[in-house]
């Protein structure tokens, strides 16, 4: 503990598995691009996580692809993907002469597919791999690889044989037992969980009658999905060992601060990054002052420091 | 532990976001408003066609819309420190704008996007453009003045009443033909009338600007196409992020085909006029 902490001394830094982060605030993916260089300095970030890519080309969903909501947003980008290559020779380049690490999120149809661009990713200046596995699993009648353990630990099974990059594993909130879908991969070799990709929602234009996207569902992000993310990300660190990082809803730096309580190693901002672009290094600011106000030398030691009540039931139904 | 010490910013980051003080927001006639910022820069260093993302206030009872509402810079004048915006009151967003006064503030993220690209070769530039489209082509026509470019501007609306910026165009020293719905001039066929009687009388504009409408897009293309003159034309697109990332603004260009998805934010919002679908 600090006594007269200042803000300086402040050790930011985090380890997910093998990695260091030099402070715990990096993109959710999809909600990252160059653009952020004309508004601040993207060495400052934790991390980068770039947009779902997959091995071949693909458009994205029909539009309109976002729409507003109470507090968040709905949206059915698809994952539109230039392929692979242009991935390498476009995207690659771009980070090669930044600091923080390079996470790349892969997508796939199949577990075969998943493990076979996980292998083409494996290259210099890729730091991890985070396999989005809330995507259609085309041999489990596009039923989301997320939704149960069993396809979880098919699809990391072969991703683990695959690379020997640090794997982190994004885990849908669309599912009733998020714990379990964690272990399982945790089980197969994952060094860390990103918890979690969005909620499947709706919304309807009432003067037309018609759905807002264009793809009828969507995903809702934004401060709306927080008490749920949140609630997830304690249930799923409780559950397994390996880091878990939290994504959902993160707005500021008490935002962010309840996720490392509730036993995030780490955070990815995605929406609030829309409505503020400078709001991740605002975060990583707030964070240091809370550090130093609260008496924190390592911020780390924040992760998990949730005060329980002596007697929690964890898991019942506390409505 | 090792952390690689960061390095110093490698880009340039002429992108700011910032609360903006209002200096006026009076209403022009029954559709429109005009909305007075003060600025310094990076936001008024915006090129014509470039925009600027608002976050709009609550309002009338109502939540703040979540999410940003893109506006094109109808004037950045980094001499008298302002940046000025012309909008139609239509949805939840400009009505929440519309409800500014003098001394609240405004956020403000920008400028954005790829602006207008004058060649300096042309000497003579064609703008046409309705109703507050013609906010987005006000800078330009101001800049092409200024790179002593002559400028026809026709400038269509639904009543004659309701010609946006009639005076600014005149004022950049634009030869302006106003058209409107009331006796029938801004219909195509006039429209076509008057362009091929420029060609006619010699007068050809090097280039040709629009913006918005996909009517007068498909008229400056035929017109483009058959004459030979490259031109530019500003589109809209509903957006969320504004800087490129969600990939919500995408619009369909070039072969028809096979055509490319590009973002409306930051590969455009001004694109090549042949390129460019109808929507
Ligand atoms: C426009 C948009 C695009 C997204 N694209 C991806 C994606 O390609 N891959 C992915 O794993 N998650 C994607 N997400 C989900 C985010 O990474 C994140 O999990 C989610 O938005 C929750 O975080 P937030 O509330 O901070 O936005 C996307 C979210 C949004 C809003
Ligand atoms: S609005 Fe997000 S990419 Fe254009």
């Amino acid at each position: 503990m600090l006594t007269g902490a200042s803000v300086k001394n402040i050790d930011m830094s985090v380890q997910v598995g093998a990695l260091t982060l030099q402070n715990p605030v990096m993109p959710a993916s999809g909600t990252f691009a160059e653009g952020l260089a004309r508004v601040f300095d993207l060495n400052d970030l934790g991390a980068f996580v770039t947009k779902t890519i997959t091995h071949e080309k693909r458009q994205g969903n029909a539009l309109p692809r976002v729409a507003e909501t109470a507090e968040g947003m709905l949206n059915s980008i698809g994952i539109p993907s230039k392929g692979l290559d242009a991935f390498l020779a476009d995207v690659l380049p771009f980070y090669a002469p930044l600091c923080p690490p390079l996470i790349v999120s892969i997508s796939a149809p199949t577990a075969d597919g998943f493990a076979r661009l996980a292998r083409d990713v494996s290259l210099p200046g890729v730091a991890a791999i985070e396999a989005n596995i809330s995507c259609p699993n085309l041999e489990a009648d596009g039923r989301a690889f997320a939704v149960s353990p069993e396809t979880t630990a098919q699809v990391v099974a072969k991703l683990r044989y695959a690379t020997s990059l640090p794997l982190w594993v994004k885990l849908s909130p669309n599912t009733t037992d998020i714990a379990a879908v964690a272990r399982a991969a945790e089980s197969e070799g994952a060094d860390a969980v990103v918890v979690a990709n969005t909620i499947l929602g709706m919304a309807i234009d009432t003067e037309t009658f018609k759905p807002r996207l264009g793809n009828v569902m969507g995903g809702l992000s934004g401060a709306a999905v927080k008490p749920i993310i949140l609630r997830m990300t304690y249930q799923v660190a409780r559950a397994v060992k390996i880091p878990v990082i939290g994504c959902g809803g993160i707005g500021n730096a008490e935002d962010a601060v309840e996720y490392l309580l509730a036993g995030a190693a780490a955070v990815q901002v995605g929406t609030a990054t829309f409505l503020h672009p400078a709001v991740m290094p605002e975060i990583i600011a707030g964070l240091r002052d809370f550090c130093a106000r609260r008496g924190f030398a390592r911020l780390s030691d924040l992760s998990g420091a949730l005060r329980e009540p002596a007697e929690v039931a964890v898991g019942e139904n506390a409505a | 532990m090792t952390i690689v010490q960061p390095r110093k910013a490698i880009f340039p980051r002429p992108v700011a976001e910032q609360a903006l003080a209002v200096l006026a927001n009076d209403p022009v006639n029954d559709d429109y408003k005009h909305l007075v910022l003060q600025a310094g820069q990076p936001f008024t260093q915006a090129q014509p066609g470039q925009f600027f993302h608002l976050l709009c206030p609550s309002g009338d009872g109502l939540a703040a819309p979540y999410f940003r509402r893109p506006m094109s810079c109808y004037r950045a004048d980094p001499q008298a420190g302002r940046l000025e915006f012309l909008y139609k009151l239509a949805g939840r967003g400009t009505r929440a704008l519309g409800g500014l006064h003098a001394g609240d503030s405004l956020n403000v993220l920008g400028p954005l996007g790829k602006g207008f690209r004058l060649h300096p070769d042309w000497r003579h530039i064609l703008v046409l453009g309705r109703g507050v489209g013609l906010a987005t082509l006000a800078p330009l026509a101001e800049a092409a003045c200024a790179s002593g470019m002559r400028i026809t501007a026709i400038l269509s609306a639904r009543r004659h009443d309701l010609v946006m910026s009639a005076e600014r165009f005149a004022a950049a020293g634009a030869d302006v033909l106003p058209v409107h719905d009331d006796d029938g001039s801004s219909a195509p066929e006039n429209l076509h009338q008057i362009l091929e009687g420029l060609v006619q009388a010699g007068n050809a504009p090097d280039a040709v600007f629009s913006c918005g409408s996909n009517r007068l897009l498909r008229l400056l293309q035929d017109y483009g196409r058959r004459h030979g003159i490259p031109g530019q034309v500003a589109v809209e697109q509903q957006m969320a992020c504004g800087l490129g990332m969600c990939f919500c603004c995408v619009r369909p260009f070039g072969d028809a085909a096979a055509p490319e998805h590009r973002r409306v934010c930051w590969d455009g919002p001004v694109f090549d006029m042949q390129e460019t679908h109808e929507c």
